[in-house]
C-alpha cells in the first residue's frame, strides 16, 4: 500500500458521518466515565430510596397509586434530565479537549455530531429512567400498570428538553468540569419546577413563577397518567417553549462555534 | 530583503499540485498573520515551512486544512477546495497539541477515526502499525506519553491513507530518541511517495528531512528552495583560498560578493555566487587549495530572523 498506488475510490460517508460504530463507541466511552455514571443511574435511585420510600408515603395513595410511586416518577424525571444535560453537555468537554477540532479533520458533518450527541443523550436518559423504575418497583412504588409505561416514556421522551439544554451549555461553557455547574443548576431549577416539592404546596407568588421553569413541565406531563391532574396543555407548551429556545441557544452557539474564521 | 530561489520543484509540472497557493492572505481584525503567500507544491515533495514564532505557519496550515479561510486569495489541495479534500481524506494532518479524548483507548480512537473515513478494521491496525502503537491499543490515552500521544495522532493521520500529510511541529515536547524515532516513521512512510508538509523550528529537522524549504517571515516567504540553496540564499558561502598578492578591491568587485577578508596569504571571500567567484579565482589568478564552505541551516535562520528582529527594533 502506497499513498500513490491507490488514488481512486474516495468517497464521502453517508449521512454526513453519522453512524451506529461512532454511537458505539461513544456509548462505551460514556460507561467509562464513573461521574456520568454516579450522576445519571446511582444518584436519583438513592435519593429515591431516601426521601420516597418511608412508611406514610408507601400508604397514602395518589391517583392509582402511592406517594412513593409519585415521588418516584419525580426522581426518574430528574435522573432523565441529569443523563440528558450531561449527554448534551459533552460537547464542552469534547471542545476544551480539541477533540471537536480534531474531528473538523474527518468528514463528520457539524449536524450529524450533534445528531449523534443527542442520540446518546437520549439513550442513557433512557438507562436512566429504566434504572429508577427498577430500583422503585422493589422499593415500594405502586402505580397503575399502564402508568408504569406512560410515565416511563413521557419522563424520557420530555428529557430531550434538558438534552437541548446540555448541548447549548456545552457549547456556551468551554470547561472540563461543566457538570459541577449544571448539576447545581438543575436541583435549583428542580425545586423551583416542583420536582422535588409539589407546586400546590408553595405560596402562590412561587407556584405562579414555577409554571415558567423548564423543569415544571416535564414533571406535570411524566405524572399525569398517575394523577390525572393538572393542565396538560399549559405544561405541554412550557415543555415546547424550552425545548425552541434551548435548541435555538446552541444553534446559535453551535454556528459560531463551527464558522470558520 | 526578499530573497527567492525557483527551484525546479515549483515550476507547473504536467500532474496536478498536491497544494496551490494563490495570493493567500489572512487578516484577524488589525493583524495580518498571512500577507500573500503564494505556493506551489507538486505531488511526493517533502516540504518544511520554517520561520519565527508568529510567522504565520499556523495560520497557513489551518487554510490548507480548511479550518479557516483566507481573507484573500485562493487555496486547493489536490485542485480541491481544502475542506472537501479533508472530508474525502486527500489530506490529513497530526497537529501539535490537543485533539484526543483522555478516556479513549488508542485502538478506539483510531477505531472512532475510521468508522468516520468509512474505514475497516484492518486500516485501523495497519494504521497503528505504522505509528508504532500496536503494543499500546488498549492503553487509555490519558496514561499514555507525549510521544505515544503524538504517535496516535500520527497513527490517525494515516487512517485515510491521504496524499498529503501536514505536521504542525510534530515533535514539540519530545526528547531526542523520541524525536528520532518520530522521524523515521515519517521517513519510512514518505518512501511511499506521500507529499508531506512539516512545520518546525527545529532547524535540523528541516536540514535533515526536507527535499524542500520554505522560510516564512511576517506572512510571506522570504526564501523558498532545497536547503542547501536556501543556506546560500540566506547567508551565502565563502571560499577559502590560498592567493599570495590578492587585491581586495578587484575581489570585492566580482559579482554577488560581499565581503572579502585577507589573512596573510589566505582570503576568504563571502558571496553569494561562490561558484563565480571560485571559477575567477582557478582560471584567471594563481589561486590554489580552494575550499568552498556553507553555513548551516541555523546560521541561515539567524539571518533571516535576525533581521527581522532589527526591522522590528527600528520601528
Amino acid at each position: 500500500m502506497s499513498a500513490q498506488s491507490m488514488p481512486a475510490a474516495r468517497n464521502l460517508p453517508r449521512f454526513g458521518g453519522f453512524s451506529l460504530g461512532m454511537i458505539g463507541l461513544e456509548l462505551r466511552r460514556m460507561v467509562r466515565n464513573r461521574r456520568t455514571v454516579v450522576f445519571t443511574l446511582v444518584m436519583p435511585a438513592v435519593f429515591f430510596l431516601l426521601f420516597g420510600t418511608n412508611a406514610s408515603a408507601r400508604t397514602e395513595r395518589v391517583g392509582g397509586g402511592n406517594v412513593t410511586g409519585y415521588i418516584l416518577i419525580s426522581m426518574a424525571v430528574y435522573g432523565a434530565m441529569l443523563a440528558t444535560t450531561s449527554g448534551g453537555a459533552m460537547v464542552s468537554i469534547e471542545r476544551a479537549a480539541g477533540w471537536s477540532r480534531q474531528l473538523r479533520l474527518t468528514p463528520l458533518r457539524p449536524a450529524a455530531y450533534v445528531a449523534v450527541k443527542l442520540i446518546l443523550a437520549m439513550i442513557i436518559g433512557a438507562v436512566s429512567v429504566v434504572v429508577a423504575f427498577a430500583v422503585g418497583a422493589f422499593g415500594g412504588a405502586e402505580l397503575p400498570a399502564q402508568a408504569w409505561v406512560a410515565c416511563g416514556l413521557l419522563a424520557w421522551v420530555c428529557a430531550l428538553v434538558f438534552a437541548a439544554f446540555g448541548l447549548f451549555m456545552g457549547y456556551l461553557l468551554p470547561s472540563e468540569n461543566v457538570m459541577q455547574i449544571l448539576g447545581p443548576v438543575l436541583a435549583v431549577l428542580s425545586f423551583a419546577g416542583g420536582l422535588f416539592v409539589p407546586v400546590d404546596s408553595m405560596g402562590d407568588t412561587f407556584a405562579t413563577i414555577a409554571k415558567f421553569t423548564p423543569v415544571y413541565g416535564v414533571g406535570e406531563i411524566a405524572r399525569y397518567p398517575l394523577t390525572h391532574h393538572g393542565n396538560l396543555w399549559a405544561a405541554a407548551l412550557n415543555v415546547i417553549v424550552w425545548t425552541a429556545l434551548f435548541s435555538a441557544g446552541a444553534m446559535w452557539r453551535f454556528r459560531r462555534d463551527t464558522a470558520r474564521v | 530583503m526578499t530573497l527567492t530561489a525557483q527551484p525546479e520543484a515549483v515550476t507547473r509540472g504536467s500532474g496536478e499540485l498536491a497544494v496551490d497557493l494563490d495570493g493567500v492572505v489572512k487578516r484577524f481584525g488589525a493583524v495580518t498573520a498571512v500577507d500573500g503567500i503564494s505556493l506551489r507544491i507538486r505531488p511526493g515533495e517533502v516540504v518544511a515551512l520554517l520561520g519565527p514564532n508568529g510567522a504565520g505557519k499556523t495560520s497557513t496550515i489551518d487554510m490548507l486544512l480548511g479550518l479557516s479561510d483566507p481573507s484573500a486569495g485562493t487555496a486547493r489541495v489536490y485542485g480541491r477546495p481544502p475542506q472537501e479534500a479533508v472530508a474525502l481524506g486527500l489530506v490529513s494532518a497530526v497537529m501539535q497539541t490537543g485533539g484526543l479524548l483522555k478516556d479513549y483507548t488508542v485502538e478506539e480512537t483510531v477505531r472512532l477515526t475510521a468508522v468516520l473515513f468509512g474505514r475497516g478494521r484492518a486500516d485501523v491496525a495497519r494504521a497503528l502499525e505504522r505509528a508504532g502503537i500496536a503494543d499500546i491499543g488498549s492503553r487509555l490515552v490519558g496514561k499514555c506519553s507525549g510521544g505515544q500521544q503524538q504517535r496516535l495522532r500520527f497513527a490517525m493521520a494515516l487512517l485515510p491513507d491521504p496524499e498529503l500529510l501536514i505536521l504542525d511541529e510534530p515533535t514539540t515536547g519530545m526528547d531526542v530518541g523520541g524525536r528520532h524515532d518520530f522521524w523515521s516513521s515519517i521517513r519510512e512512510d514518505a518512501r511511499g511517495g506521500r507529499t508531506v508538509i512539516f512545520a518546525t523550528h527545529y532547524l535540523e529537522e528541516a536540514d535533515a528531512y526536507a527535499d524542500r524549504v520554505v522560510f516564512v517571515r511576517r506572512g510571506r516567504v522570504v526564501a523558498d528552495g532545497t536547503a542547501a540553496q536556501v543556506k546560500a540564499l540566506a547567508s551565502g558561502r565563502t571560499v577559502r583560498a590560498t592567493l599570495p598578492g590578492a587585491s581586495e578591491s578587484a575581489l570585492l568587485a566580482l559579482p554577488g560578493v560581499e565581503s572579502v577578508e585577507l589573512r596573510g596569504d589566505t582570503v576568504y571571500v563571502h558571496a553569494r555566487d561562490t561558484d563565480g567567484v571560485a571559477r575567477h579565482l582557478l582560471t584567471e589568478t594563481a589561486a590554489r587549495d580552494l575550499e568552498i564552505t556553507s553555513r548551516n541551516l541555523e546560521q541561515a535562520f539567524l539571518t533571516l530572523t535576525a533581521d527581522d528582529d532589527n526591522q522590528e527594533m527600528a520601528r
